[in-house]
């Protein structure tokens, strides 16, 4: 028995803060003072406070130090560890009061989320099977295999109400109980783990926290459907997640609950991991599987649907990490359990990629229907440097935007739908005044351009031409018809386009132009740029009441453009001048503007 | 996106076409293990130059076209080399609202190469990447192994300092 457990983050965040030589360093202290047999350091997955990593958290008294460097190691085990009494400077500040130190989960972060596909990220060991196995891990499986039918199982996640966390949002049981109606001699089941979506990590810290439950609902799903083998299909760009699940895959199966008759069932099932390339339209379903099939992944048309024919010409059921993620609690706990969480039609929780200009940055898992002002302001922290919010993405390069006019709508899948917008698989990035939504738009689209497929010409040629326009726009040379034809384009590829890639790639310039035609407008009627962001249309001057004469922006222009008399207001030539911003920040006085 | 293909002549060691035709010979038969077979072969060489792409071709038994198709159409496979330290510019969304290209453009100006470029000693390579996930500690670039979060575009000259050797 150990005294004393630190956990110590090992997602993706904290590790590129170093949370591992963190690790090894207080492996070492602790052996140095003959404590590493009452001191137990476990590397868990994600805490989901990313903003303020790297994290550890000791047990028994459940103190959150945060930003950890390798060198306070020695003092947290010399005084805390040691002694009894807590490093102070290192708490996470909002859990330290005058008189004593709050548990995490009375901090406003956490307080309000509520943590079902989270569940044990940040709380076990992701490379022990036992300890999933204590936190109820593989309860539900055996359920499955040795008290219910196929059927009952598929009424179960029917009955909860569970919705597809990729982005589509098509009922879970549903697209089971198609599987499951087909014959065939093989069928497949397929986690979609190509989390392309610019901004979104949620699926690879669900597979980094917690990759047995990702197993455990893939077999039960294998169990309803009739299928007997799955497939993974993870981004290779993420290696910790790859090494955990393949980790995870061999102890299942050493321990029986993979492979052949899992407990006694008579049910077989077996499971592999296939590596993407990184390729964003990949994460569409028919995509996907001709991907693993070892082609370029490009989609095929729909019918036949995947439960009919999908993987190797096979019946298959695909779902999304998360998706998954739900599935071992809502057979444990009850379909009425899960489906008293959240909205009418939206059941259960999301988890969130809390990112941009926002404090706490990380993921959160929150009851659907939270509103947006409380993710921002109450969970988030709100913006840093006291810049007023303007809007928040979501949906990634198939979403839209959520403006400052609408933080009051609650979250859900036929809100976010209704307004022009999409819930994605949940990233959800924060834009302050500096952020020009016209650039947005744009990045979206130089994205999409980037990883349409090609197979279809909507897509392909229509998406080049979207982003040629909005090039046109952000460089002050387009009229007011061109806005209009920009809309009419969108809706013409919104329309024909073969798959969801192309069906949403133009939902972040209709979004924008919906909420931010002003903003549009500024950019082709008065070529202006109000946020400051579109450099054709910036002009620098200096103001001369504030300029010195000190002459360092002069000396450091790469092209001649400022000249000026030392200790005299200086002047910028605008028709030389190729907007670097070098002049700007390099001014102490302030005197240089941008507008 | 269109890939740079490299000019340079390729050459290969025993060594390294030992290791290939050993990843070929364990999946030939399997046209599904093709890309598996192609990340294995950049692994060994770094990047995928045609004569690698030929010898995966003939050994899985399938034609060039196919092995160009999927070597294109992925953007983890390279067709030229990556230089001694390469580094990543993420220019995902949350990156992105944080300044990223301002980043991106001060390592292109300080090293001379475009995004997707190798300097002509081959001692830095530049790729514009997509999401990592690191997004709390956005911005963010990686050179090889190592990770530089919430930099901003003053930082990039100490960062480059530190891979001079």
């Amino acid at each position: 028995m150990y005294r004393s457990h630190v956990l110590v983050c090992g997602g993706t965040g904290c590790t590129s803060s170093n949370s591992q030589k963190i690790i090894d360093t207080m492996e070492a202290e602790l052996k140095a003072k003959g404590l590493e047999n009452e001191v137990q350091v476990i590397r868990t997955g994600c805490f989901g406070l990313c903003a303020l990593g790297p994290i550890m958290i000791v047990y028994p008294e459940g103190c959150f130090y945060s930003e950890v460097k390798v060198e306070d190691v020695p003092e947290i085990v010399e005084e805390h560890l040691l002694k009894g009494r807590m490093v102070k400077r290192l708490l996470y500040d909002e859990t330290v009061t005058e008189t004593e130190v709050k548990g995490l989960n009375d901090t406003n972060f956490y307080k309000t989320q509520q943590r079902v596909a989270l569940k044990n990220c940040g709380v076990i060991n992701p490379e022990d099977i036992n300890e999933y196995i204590a936190y109820d891990g593989y309860q539900a499986l055996a359920k499955c295999v040795t008290e219910l039918t196929p059927e009952q199982v598929i009424q179960i996640v029917k009955d909860s109400g569970l919705r597809g966390r990729g982005g589509g949002g098509f009922p879970t049981g549903l697209k089971w109980s198609f599987t499951a109606a087909n014959k065939a001699d093989q069928k497949y089941v397929v986690c979609n783990a190509d989390e392309g979506d610019p901004g979104a990590f949620m699926d690879r810290s669900v597979l980094e926290g917690d990759p047995h439950c990702i197993i455990e609902a893939m077999a039960i799903c294998g169990y309803a459907t009739g299928a007997t083998e799955g497939y993974v299909y993870v981004r290779a760009e993420y290696p910790i997640a790859v090494a955990r699940l393949q980790i995870a895959i061999n102890q299942a199966k050493k321990l029986g609950l993979l492979g052949k008759d899992i407990f006694g069932s008579g049910f077989d099932f077996d499971l592999h991991i296939k590596l993407g390339a990184g390729a964003f339209v990949c994460g569409e379903e028919t995509a996907l599987m001709t991907s693993i099939e070892g082609n370029r992944g490009e989609p095929r048309p729909r019918p036949p649907y995947p439960a009919v024919k999908g993987l190797f010409g096979k019946p298959t059921t695909e779902n999304n990490v998360e998706t998954f993620a739900n599935i071992p609690a809502i057979i444990r706990n009850g379909a009425e359990w899960f489906s008293s969480m959240g909205t009418e039609k939206s059941k259960g929780t999301k988890v969130f990629a809390l990112g941009g200009k926002i404090k706490n940055t990380g993921l959160v898992e929150i009851p659907m229907g939270t509103t947006l002002r409380d993710i921002i302001y109450e969970i988030g922290g709100g913006i840093p440097g006291g810049k007023k919010f303007k809007a928040a993405q979501t949906g990634g390069p198939s979403g839209g935007c959520i403006p400052a006019s609408l933080i009051d709508t609650p979250i859900d899948y036929d809100n976010l739908t209704a307004i022009g917008c999409m819930m994605g698989s949940g990233g959800l990035i924060v834009m302050d005044e500096d952020n020009c939504m016209v650039d947005i738009a744009k990045f979206f689209l130089d994205f999409t351009v980037d990883e349409s497929c090609g197979k279809c010409t909507p897509c392909r040629v229509g998406t080049k031409r979207l982003l040629e326009m909005l090039d046109k726009i952000t460089e002050g040379k387009a009229t007011l018809e061109d806005l209009d034809k920009l809309e009419d384009l969108c809706n013409y590829i919104k329309e024909n386009s073969l798959c969801g890639l192309g069906q949403t790639a133009p939902n972040p310039v209709l979004a924008t132009l919906k909420f931010f035609r002003e903003e549009y407008i500024a950019h082709v009627v008065d070529k202006k740029c109000p946020a400051g962001v579109c450099k054709s249309l910036l002009s620098f001057s200096i103001e001369a009441d504030k300029c010195k004469g000190c002459t360092l922006c002069a000396r450091k222009c790469p092209v001649g453009a400022i000249s000026g008399a030392v200790k005299e207001a200086h002047t910028i030539d605008t028709s030389k001048c190729i907007k670097c911003g070098v002049c700007m920040d390099s001014c102490k006085f302030k005197a240089i503007i941008k507008k | 996106m269109l890939k740079k293909i490299s000019t340079i002549p390729f050459t290969d060691t025993a060594e390294q076409a030992a290791k290939l035709d050993a990843v070929i010979a364990e999946c030939t038969g399997d046209v599904s293990q093709l890309m598996h077979v192609m990340q294995e072969a950049q692994n060994i060489y770094g990047y995928l130059p045609f004569e690698v792409q030929q010898k995966i071709a003939d050994g899985m038994n399938v034609p060039m076209e196919k092995v160009y198709g999927v070597a294109t159409f992925y953007a983890q496979f390279a067709l030229s080399p990556k230089g001694k330290y390469s580094i990543s510019v993420c220019l995902g969304t949350a990156c992105y609202v944080k300044g990223a290209q301002e980043i991106l453009d001060e390592l292109s100006a300080q090293l001379g190469i475009e995004a997707e470029e190798c300097t002509e000693d081959g001692k830095f390579s530049l790729t514009a990447c997509r999401c990592i996930g690191a997004c709390g500690l956005a911005p963010v670039i990686t050179v090889n192994e190592d990770v530089y979060g919430k930099i901003t575009a003053a930082d990039v000259a100490g960062i480059l300092a530190k891979y001079q050797d």
